[in-house]
């Protein structure tokens, strides 16, 4: 963990109420998975945002404006944040076979398009099925196939791409090894539907984000977890459904 | 030159910095971050008898300057506390230590502080009556002065180390319940432990923490933590460590000239994970501003002149 000042580049609308910031500073700390704690003027505790990608000194997150905290982000068009970088347990790359796929589901696709990046670096062959609710919500797709993933994009609606969930399509999908991260629900879903290991990563409401507080806790088949510490990323075998 | 240092039940600290149970861990995790032997000492995560994993999620809740938490005494239990979780915090701090002891009956805290009493690495036992997130203890013992009495005899009995009893600010007369302690026999008392408070989230209608209450902390509620030590260190004789919303040398300064002799600091520690180093590195220019030479000398001073 290191506490660091980051500048802010970049902050703009992806969709309605999708937002995408860049900041320049030691991105050194990072890994995909990970995420950043971010203080903001006039509210007590951190702000925990899932990594979408750095590289060469800029930190690239995504951000759903949910509530005061992310208001406030939206506003930001300038000035320095004091983040927190290097947190959690991030998504291992060893485990996976040549061919992973990997399920991101609203604001859960964020973290998917660092871990694509990386693996197709290690020359895997990526398959990324993106989730939303609508096609308005739709972001970040032609990223992941710039990576060079065979994407999959899925609407409970049907407005754009496959209609249903995301595990509609992951039948017709040849894969390996299974990194998901989204909303509970999904995670469940996935973890039911996939037939390979992997590895999923969780959200809980944090104190401090940094394993102090022990604000958000969950049992496991392997014990006690933090989520902020051992997780958010955690293995499929040790999870309790 | 001015001087930090302050005497604590017979033991000497550089600081009078502490870090409140329960927002530090073992000690460890944050030694990866700064040498933990610059801080007075540091009061480790709440340990019972028997293994806990504590409330479910969410278990945290924001407030104006402040939050709501309500974990519910996570921790592995003490025989794991000592063959674990001390052995790794002795490789990084030669210090003594403040072990918080929590518990569901009399038994339960005498049978823990028994075997902490054991432990060379611990200066003081922190014997928590007053944690407002577990049912059928804690705090249960810390709203009655019997029962604060009753717990500190037991402690009393089983260990030789100085016994600080730590208070809820969630009763009527919290100078009642700190001179039953010091009758009991207790060396110190430490408050406040956090206020109950409630947060609701508008969207679904429903509590923000699934146990619906937790304890309150952080900067809001610093007054009333001031004033509490204020009542109590006029009321008894032994010393008293004040906490409640400490965070930066300043509040320091007027927590001790409330009466305190040290200082925890909690919730701070969650925002700013260097939140002790910047206090004790602070101190000195805090105390020069205010014309302090000895710190050990403010102690209670709002009542002199």
């Amino acid at each position: 963990m290191k506490q660091l000042l980051f500048q802010i580049t970049e902050n703009i609308k992806l969709t309605d109420n999708v937002m995408r910031m860049r900041l320049k500073g030691d991105t050194s700390d990072i890994t995909a998975g990970q995420f950043v704690n971010i203080k903001l003027d006039g509210l007590f505790l951190r702000r925990p945002i899932s990594v979408c990608d750095c590289s060469d000194g800029i930190l690239t997150i995504i951000y759903k404006i949910v509530g005061k905290g992310t208001e406030q982000m939206a506003e930001m068009k300038e000035g320095t944040l004091d983040v927190l970088t290097g947190l959690g347990n991030g998504y291992d790359l060893s485990r996976s076979t040549d061919k992973p796929l990997l399920i991101g589901g609203g604001v859960g696709v964020p973290p998917m398009y660092l871990l694509a990046k990386k693996l197709r670096e290690q020359g895997k062959e990526v398959s990324v099925i993106l989730g939303f609710n609508t096609k308005d919500e739709i972001f970040y797709e032609s990223e992941f196939k710039a990576l060079g993933c065979n994407v999959g994009v899925t609407t409970v609606d049907g407005s754009y791409g496959t209609k249903g969930f995301v595990t509609t399509l992951m039948e017709e999908i040849d894969y390996g090894y299974t990194y998901c991260c989204g909303p509970e629900p999904m995670l469940k879903a996935v973890y039911k539907a996939s037939k390979t290991s992997g590895q999923y990563s969780f959200e809980e409401r944090m104190g401090c984000g940094f394993g102090a507080c022990m604000g958000c806790s969950c049992k496991t088949i392997t014990g006690y977890k933090r989520i902020c510490k051992e997780g958010p990323v955690l293995e499929k075998e040790e999870i309790l459904w | 030159m001015v001087n930090t240092k302050v005497e604590l039940c017979g033991i000497t600290l550089d600081n009078p910095i502490i870090p409140a149970s329960g927002t530090f861990g073992f000690g460890y995790e944050f030694a990866e971050l700064y040498d933990i032997n610059m801080l007075g000492t540091f009061s480790f995560k709440g340990t019972t008898k028997d293994p806990r994993f504590g409330n479910p999620t969410p278990r945290i809740a924001e407030c104006t300057s402040g939050m709501i938490n309500a974990v519910g005494l996570q921790n592995p239990g003490v025989d794991k506390v000592i063959s674990e979780e001390l052995p790794k915090l002795q490789k990084c701090f030669n210090k003594k230590v403040m072990a918080n002891v929590s518990g569901f009956s009399v038994e339960d805290y005498a049978y823990t502080c028994e075997r902490l009493d054991k432990c060379d690495i611990v200066g003081w036992l922190e014997v928590n009556i007053s944690c407002p997130n577990v049912h059928g203890g804690g705090m249960s013992f810390g709203t009655d002065p019997e029962a604060a009495a009753e717990v500190t005899r037991a402690v009393k009995a089983v260990t030789k180390k100085p016994v600080i009893v730590k208070l809820s600010p969630n009763v009527t007369d919290i100078v009642a319940i700190a001179k039953a302690c010091e009758r009991a026999g207790a060396d110190g008392i430490s408050l406040i432990n956090t206020m109950l408070g409630m947060r609701i989230n508008l969207r679904t209608k429903k509590p923000v923490i699934a146990n619906k209450m937790g304890g309150f902390s952080g900067a809001a509620i610093f007054p009333v933590a001031v004033r509490m030590v204020y009542q109590v260190a006029n009321a008894v004789d032994i010393p008293v460590v004040g906490m409640g919303g400490v965070s930066c040398a300043e509040d320091v300064i007027e927590m001790m000239l409330a009466g305190a002799t040290a200082v925890e600091v909690g919730a701070q520690n969650l925002v700013d994970p260097y939140a002790c180093k910047k206090i004790i590195e602070d101190l000195p220019s805090a105390m020069q501003k205010y014309g302090i030479e000895n710190l050990s000398d403010i102690i209670g001073a709002v009542n002199n002149g």
